[in-house]
Formats: C-alpha cells, structure tokens, sequence
C-alpha cells in the first residue's frame, strides 16, 4: 500500500512537471497553430540561463529567476520575429520542420557551451518544505514545483479571462479572420503569445533542472514527452495540458513500478496512438477536427 | 532519323501525353546517358575508397528520400517515422538472412515488403487523421518501432546487433566499397525510373490531388483512404529497401542509429532537395551526406589544432548547429528546395544571353 501511495505521490508530481512544460506548448499552439517541436530546447534555454546567472555569476536566486523568465521572454520573442513571421500563411511541413531546425541549433549552441554533462544547481530550497504524510515522504523540489505549477495556473487562468491581451490572444485562437476584422493586431498576438510561452517554458526548465539536474539531452526528450501530454489534454486546453500531463505521470510512474521499467517511454506513445485514433481533439480540446 | 527536339519558347503542349513525358528535350535523354556512363564507367574506377564509401551512403539514402519525397512531395502526409521504417529494413534483411537463410536477392525485396506492410500499418491513422494530428501519429510510431527493435530481443537480438551473411548476387560474392556501388546505384536507378512512372500513372495523380485538396479529390471519386495507404506503403518499400542493402553493407547492424534523428534528416534531405520533385530528393541525399562528411572532416581538423579541450567542442554540437542551420535556411531563403536552384541555374543557360 506504501508502494503505492508512493507511487502515486511520484506520479502526480512528475505529471505537474509533464503538465507545466506542456503549458508552453500549449499556448504557442493555441494563438498561432504552430507546433513547436523547438519545446525541449526552450526548457533548456531557461535552465541553462538560470544556471549561468546562479553559478556563474553568482546572482540571488530569486533575481536570477527574474532574469530567466525576462531573458526566456526576449527569446520567444526574437524566436517569433525572425523565425515564424515569415512563414506565416506557409504550408505544415515548412512550419513543422523549421520548429525542427530551430531545436537543432539550440541543442547546438547549448552543446557547445555546456557539453552533454549533467550540472545541477546550488541546493537553494528550505528542507524545511517537505512533506511527511505516514511513511510517505514528499521532497521540496516536488512541493515547490506544485506550488509554482498552481500558481502559474491560476495566473494564466486569470490572465486570459480578464486581461485585455489575454482576451486578443483567446480571440485570435478562435478565429483569426474575425480577430483580424475586429481590429486585434494579430501579429502582435503572435509575438506576445511566443514571448509569454517561451516564459513559462524557462521556469518550467528551471523547476527540471532542481528536480533532475540539467542535462541537455534530457531536458530536450521531455519536449518530445509533450505530444502525449498535450493530445490527451487536448491541443488548444491550458487546463487539459495539466490533466493530460498528471495522467501521463501516474501512467508512466505506475508501468515502471508495476509491470516494467522499460515500458515507461513508450507506453505514453502507445496512448498517444490510441486516443487519437478514438477521440484525436482529446479530452478539452475543441471538437472542430476535420474528417477526412 | 528525327529531329532533336529543343525547348520550346513557350507552352505548345496539345496533348496530356507531351505534358507527362519524362524528357522534355533530346538534350536531357543524351546528358542522363552522359551522366550514368560517368557515374558507372568511370566514378568507380578514379575514385578513392572513402569518396566511393560516401558515395554509397548517398545512394541508400537517397532511395530512402525519394520514398519519403512519395509520402511528403507528392501525397502530403508527413511522416516522421520513416527513419524507424529504415531500420525495420535493416532488421528484416538481417532477420530472413541469418534465420532463414535466404540469399540477398530475395532478402532485400523482401525487407522492403515487410516494411511496406508495417508501414501501412502506421498508416492506418491517416484514415482519421490529417495534417498536424498525423504527424504526432507517426512520431509515437517512431518511437514505438524503436522499442520493439531494441526489446523484442528473441528476435532481434537488442542491443547486441546481428551479424549478416556475406551478400552474393549470380554467384558472385559482393563485398567491399566498388561492388556494393554498382549495386546501390543499379537499384537508386531503377528506383527513380520507378517512382517517375508512378507519379506519371492514376496512382500518381491521385496522390497528388490528395495533396492539393483532399475534399475535391473524394468529390472527385478518389477513394483517399486506400490511396493514402497506398502512399505509406510505397513509401515504406522504399525504406525498407534500401535499410535492407545497409545492412549488408554494413555487414552488422544494431539499434542504435534508427532514431527520431535520422527520420528527421530524412525529412530535411526531402525539404532541402525539393519537395515533390525526384532530383530533388536525389540532391537533398548529396546536400545531408555531404554536410555530414564535411563536418566530421571540420572536426578532425579542429580536433589536432587543440581547440577542443578549451570550448568543449565536439562532433554533436558542430553537427547539430550546422544541421538546424541548413534546415532553418532553406526554408526561409529557398523552400523550394536545390531543386528550383537547379532549375533557375538551367534556365538562365537556356535563355542566355537574353534571360531577363
């Protein structure tokens, strides 16, 4: 029983990571239909970032963590001025594969400063935070990422309900020939909606690299592990990348433990197959898929 | 005798046969026979064992892209699991040579309709499924085929690899960089005889209307499913293919190098050649292996200059770089590919020195 409840805990806590890295996704998917197999590296960026201004220029953790977020910002914006403004209107394969391109020369540049080592941070959380429930023991790092997860959450929640970008970016995802019409500056959309995801991927990084050490070819599967994430939740559901996220981690922390440890990456492609050919728009996701 | 036929200056096509012809003029019949009695009579004959070994891995692959260019260029359905398709061929020749003992001419037709079946199977989504979804389909294809490859182990030994037999053709042994090349380059020859002729059938046009519109193509009485289908499994024959001829090339295979990487260079060989067009993928072959070739000579070289130890320089980090590059580049600058190169660089000889 303890097995399982730890388990569960470990599951539910890899799941929030799962579900945190795959908001980013999310979001760029969600304004600009582009999907972003660059995800991983942006992950990387941001732990990257964080690690240099902790380590190396031996910043406070919490200006650094501002840092990281305003520096993983300029960098989705950049990303989207330079990169995916001109192929705006361009056909899937083009789009798809210059998300590739881009991952590569990310993957290459951290490579070449960082190498394919595993770093990890200065231990900067209090012991203090972790939880004991009985026999099961939940570490900082996982309560920490949950606070951060719900709080990013919520306030994105918020942001979309109430702010008036929040409410251009929901519009433009919708339909963007009427957005257009309706005077909101689509690009503009675009470019906020990059920078913002480019953000949250950045803190998501970081929240990894505390958890796992940085490693870059770690951190860049995850943005592979995004896919089953974000189609179980449903493409354009912020809400539905957690879920979809908490349930990929229990499914994969409960192969490991009860059947085979092997199974684990591939189960939730395995999955990924099966809801797609079920139910594709997920969970949340908008039922408007095309039948072929 | 008749009389050669030149280009025309300007569209006077009257009938749907000269509109699907394969050589527009009888320049292009005499320097393609030009161009295969170069590439048989002499290349093998001056070149150096590396250079033929490079050139070898350019004719695999570029069997390979040119199955890829059937699925992507002409029918639109993107597939990133064509690398593990590659690898079901290696492992399939591999498998019916050691266990059955079947000879290398039937190992590798073979290879490749076993991939085509599989293939097919991976395609079966594309029944539901169209554009982004079916991409993230044959993504967790590819990485399903990449876990059984390495786990089935009673079949394919996983990480351990197989060794194949030696490869015989007529009797003859075949081993070593210059018979492998006459084989490789007979079969990329009859591969693009092959895939021209089928974009020149109803098989062909129905792929590409797919491609166009899939709507009007049903409207049109195309069944789309069976066609679409039909693309997977064209396509994966091709992978299988030429997987199967680099196993017995490489004489030992593992798990290893069919990853998510290598369909991905599969697809940059097709975008970067052109897609929907044959020499297109002939040249994305050329442009990867030799950007490959290339960087691992920059390497060396950086290598015994001593530039390594201080910036942590290695092969994956240069290669990655310049691979991304090449990638972001043409789809910004050239998203037609070497191919439109190509072709504007001829037509500009044609239409000197009048080209406006």
């Amino acid at each position: 029983m303890d097995f399982f409840i730890q388990l569960l805990v470990n599951g539910l806590s890899i799941g929030l990571l799962y579900g945190l890295s795959a908001m980013g996704f999310v979001m760029i998917f969600k304004s600009s239909s582009v999907l972003n197999f660059a995800h991983g590296e942006l992950l990387a960026m941001g732990a990257f970032l964080f690690l240099v201004l902790t380590t190396w220029a031996g910043l406070p953790v919490y200006l650094a963590f501002l840092i990281t977020l305003a520096g993983s910002f300029v960098l989705g914006f950049a990303v989207e001025r330079l990169f995916l403004r001109p192929l705006i209107g361009e056909s899937l394969i083009f789009v798809i594969m210059l998300t590739v391109g881009l991952a590569s020369i990310f993957k290459g540049i951290l490579l070449f400063f960082f190498g394919g080592n595993l770093h990890t941070y200065p231990e900067f959380l209090p012991a203090g935070l972790g939880l004991q429930f009985g026999n099961v023991f939940v570490p900082p790092v996982y309560v920490a990422s949950s606070f951060i997860g719900i709080v990013f959450l919520v306030l994105f929640g918020l942001f979309f309900k109430f702010s008036s970008q929040g409410i251009f970016m929901r519009s433009v995802a919708d339909n963007q020939t009427a957005a257009l019409s309706l005077g909101v500056h689509v690009k503009k959309v675009f470019a906020l909606s990059w920078a913002i995801a480019a953000m949250v991927a950045g803190m998501s990084g970081i929240v990894l690299g505390v958890i796992n050490g940085i490693n870059v070819h770690e951190i860049s599967a995850i943005g592979l592990k995004v896919f089953p994430v974000v189609i179980l939740g449903g493409l354009d559901s912020i809400g539905g990348a957690i879920i979809g996220g908490i349930i990929i981690g229990l499914l994969e922390t409960f192969t490991c433990g009860y059947i085979s440890p092997s199974l684990r990456d591939v189960v939730p492609y395995a999955v990924l197959v099966c809801i797609l050919l079920i139910k594709p728009y997920g969970l949340f996701g908008l039922v408007d898929i095309e039948r072929v | 005798m008749r009389r050669l036929s030149f280009h025309p200056c300007g569209n006077f096509k009257e009938s749907y046969a000269q509109e699907i012809t394969i050589f527009e003029t009888d320049f292009g019949r005499f320097w393609l026979l030009a161009g295969l009695v170069l590439l048989f009579c002499v290349l093998p004959f001056v070149s150096s064992p590396y250079f033929l070994y490079v050139c070898n891995m350019i004719g695999i692959a570029a069997i390979a892209a040119l199955g890829l260019n059937i699925l992507i260029g002409y029918t639109g359905l993107i597939s990133l699991g064509h690398g593990a398709f590659f690898g079901v061929g290696a492992y399939a020749a591999a498998i019916l040579a050691t266990r059955l003992g079947l000879p290398f001419w039937v190992c590798v037709p073979a290879a490749g309709f076993v991939t085509a079946l599989t293939g097919m199977v991976f395609g079966i989504p594309s029944g539901r499924l169209k554009g982004l979804y079916l991409t993230i389909a044959t993504l967790a294809g590819q990485f399903i085929i990449e876990y059984i490859l390495v786990h089935w182990e009673s079949l394919t030994q996983g990480t351990m690899g197989i060794v194949l037999p030696e490869a015989t053709l007529f009797g003859l042994v075949i081993d070593g960089d210059r018979p492998f090349f006459y084989v490789i380059f007979v079969c990329l020859v009859l591969v693009t005889w092959m895939t021209k002729n089928i974009m020149r059938t109803r098989f062909g046009r129905a792929f590409i209307a797919i491609r166009d519109n899939d709507r009007a193509a049903e409207g049109m009485g195309i069944p789309i499913f069976p066609y679409k289908l039909l693309s997977f499994g064209i396509s994966s024959f091709y992978a299988g293919f030429a997987g199967a001829i680099w196993a017995f090339y490489m004489i030992s295979i593992t798990s290893e190098p069919f990853t998510l990487g290598l369909s991905v260079e599969y697809i940059a060989m097709v975008i970067i050649g052109g897609l929907g067009s044959i020499p297109g993928a002939i040249f994305g072959a050329i442009f990867i292996t030799g950007l490959n070739e290339i960087l691992r000579w920059l390497t060396d070289i950086f290598m015994s200059m001593g530039m390594a130890s201080g910036f942590g320089l290695n092969m994956a980090s240069l290669r990655e770089l310049a691979f991304g590059l090449a990638i972001v580049l043409f789809i910004l600058f050239e998203p037609k590919g070497l191919a439109e190169i190509w072709r504007i660089v001829r037509s500009n000889f044609r239409l000197w020195p009048f080209s406006y």
